[in-house]
């Protein structure tokens, strides 16, 4: 057994910066690249794809980053792991075998894990007596059914780590935890067991340190002014030790800081209960972590405890609900507020002329430059211009569209100095709902299969 | 004892928890942490966020970090993809409250 593996988290999310994990290969020592492109939204765009396209509905941008990356990888014997098989980890698989043969790289090894897309099965699941009901507001799914646009399992580490154990030097998963990424190859390289809680608990935590890439490198920190070369920013690595134990660094030479700050600030990202963290394979209590700076960009942490898994699995569902658009224009000042104010009544008042109204709830309207985001907080009264916001959601996709008609004769309609309109004419959108639930466990068995190119 | 922004000793950062964001807020050493306690009060933070959160707050402890943890629900205008806000997720909550004022 090694005493030490480098894992490093080179994507923090679906559209982050391809340097992440180009550099990671690159710039220094590493075990491991685990790389996460899902978010809640992602999955139901990916069956639309799917559903267009029987080899789509998987994350791209992978086969362009292995594009980039593969020789470093095979040089250095790096193992990746991504959750970007989205709702097709076998045409993910097929895209990298592909692109293994077309770069001429024989022998590569390709797994994928699959089980956690339950879209077709959701019928089934019903009428054996799982009920998916709404964990928020406990409304039964039969609501929303005839709408449903996907449904993922959350799966954990053990999956991972059996994909390793077959011999996979890329794992390709559909809706893994972002934090099983990181403890799936902690499970494989120290040969953890599913009731040792504690270092279950330690890799979830690892991994929900490094999940977001470079935020606990100093992205996104309160305290950026002490941030240099933001431009090279490191992404994270973790050192983890047998034990349950590990280092939160970068490599040597790279910008940003790994700080007790800039790993606390992390940790406490998407928090809840910070003492039951709940995931697949465990419970994790983010109190119990002694956090401590060991030299220059290295945090330990240790002592972390943790307790069972709950006998069920998150299931991530989405739905249609409605249709949305938003635009905005540029109101130079003066009295740029005061215009913007008047821009926003003109659209409402002609919608309505033309018999289109909307709810209160339905609509937005966002002053942008005045105090939006820091609304009750910090607002100025007279800047010296403003992004005029406006929005509307609701079910009739045409009333939507009608809106999106009403924003731009404002430049020559309203008030004067109205400009910066480009992009053309807002368009209705999907409003995809989220639908959160839990699935007994028993229902879900997870399959792993390695090919060769 | 003066008063003086969260922000001149305390660290924060937010997020999205469906349709409402949370808030974690931290700070170097005991006698801050202790500070943070008496006066980030659930009310106190719900008063700071009136514009912006519509539910509840609640708050949790997290020693070992020195830090407080808020959730802020309904705070979004619908959370995820239902809203149209231009910070959807909640991530300059964080510091909105780094703005409140504290005695120290």
């Amino acid at each position: 057994m090694r005493d030490k593996v480098l894992i490093g988290y080179g994507q923090g999310f679906w559209g982050d910066s391809i340097l992440g994990p180009v550099r990671l290969v690159r710039e220094g020592p590493l075990d491991y690249l685990a790389l996460d492109y899902l978010a809640e939204v992602t999955m139901s765009i990916m069956q639309k794809l799917k559903g267009r396209n029987p080899k789509a509905g998987y994350a791209t941008d992978f086969v362009a980053m292995l594009d980039r990356t593969l020789p470093d990888i095979m040089g250095k014997g790096i193992k990746v792991i991504a959750n970007a098989g989205g709702v097709n980890p076998q045409g993910c698989l097929q895209a990298v075998l592909e692109l293994a043969r077309k770069k001429g790289i024989k022998g590569l090894k390709v797994g994928i894990i699959e089980g956690d897309d339950i879209l077709t099965r959701v019928p089934e699941l019903l009428k054996g007596g799982h009920a998916l009901k709404n964990m928020d507001d406990d409304r039964a799914l039969t609501d929303v059914q005839s709408r449903l646009l996907s449904a993922n399992v959350y799966i954990g580490a053990f999956a991972v780590a059996e994909c390793l154990a077959q011999g996979a030097q890329i794992v390709i998963g559909g809706r893994l935890t972002d934090p099983a990424l990181v403890a799936g190859p902690m499970i494989h390289e120290f040969g953890w067991k599913a009731d040792e809680w504690d270092k279950l608990a330690a890799g979830t935590m690892a991994g929900h340190i490094a999940e977001c890439g470079a935020q606990c490198t100093g992205g996104n920190y309160t305290g950026w002014r002490e941030v240099k070369d933001f431009v090279r920013i490191g992404y994270p690595i973790i050192e983890a030790s047998p034990d349950g134990t590990f280092v939160v660094t970068k490599h040597d030479g790279t910008g940003g800081l790994v700080t007790r700050n800039t790993v606390v600030s992390q940790l406490l990202y998407e928090m809840g209960d910070p003492k039951r963290y709940l995931g697949p394979d465990c419970t994790a209590d983010f109190t119990s972590a002694v956090v401590e700076e060991v030299g220059k960009d290295r945090v330990r942490l240790s002592g972390i405890k943790g307790g069972p898994a709950t006998p069920t699995y998150k299931v991530s569902l989405s739905y249609q609900n409605g249709f949305k658009t938003s635009g905005q224009l540029t109101i130079a000042g003066p009295d740029a507020v005061a215009k913007a104010k008047l821009c926003a009544d003109i659209v409402w008042g002609r919608l309505a002329l033309d018999g289109c109204t909307f709810e209160e709830h339905q609509k937005m309207v966002e002053i942008v430059g005045a105090g939006v985001c820091h609304a009750g907080i910090l607002e100025t009264k007279d800047p010296a211009e403003v992004v005029l916001r406006m929005g509307v959601k609701c079910d009739d996709e045409d009333k939507v569209d009608r809106f999106g008609m009403e924003i731009v004769p404002l430049v020559t309609s309203g008030p004067p100095g109205v400009t910066g309109y480009a992009g053309g004419r807002p368009k209705a959108t999907d409003i995809v709902g989220y639908w959160p639930a839990l699935l007994d466990k028993t229902q879900v068995k997870t399959t792993v299969r390695v090919e060769v190119s | 004892m003066a008063k003086v922004k969260l922000g001149t000793f305390a660290f924060a950062r937010s997020g999205d928890k469906g349709d409402g964001s949370n808030v974690g807020v931290f700070v170097t050493n005991a006698k801050d942490y202790e500070l943070i306690k008496a006066q980030l009060t659930v009310a106190r933070v719900k008063q700071h966020f009136h514009a912006i959160c519509k539910g509840e707050v609640t708050r949790y402890e997290a020693p070992n970090m020195l830090a407080l943890n808020f959730l802020l629900r309904d705070s979004l205008g619908g959370g995820g993809s239902e809203s149209l806000k231009t910070d959807a997720q909640g991530k300059t909550h964080g510091l909105g409250l780094l703005e409140i004022e504290v005695d120290r």
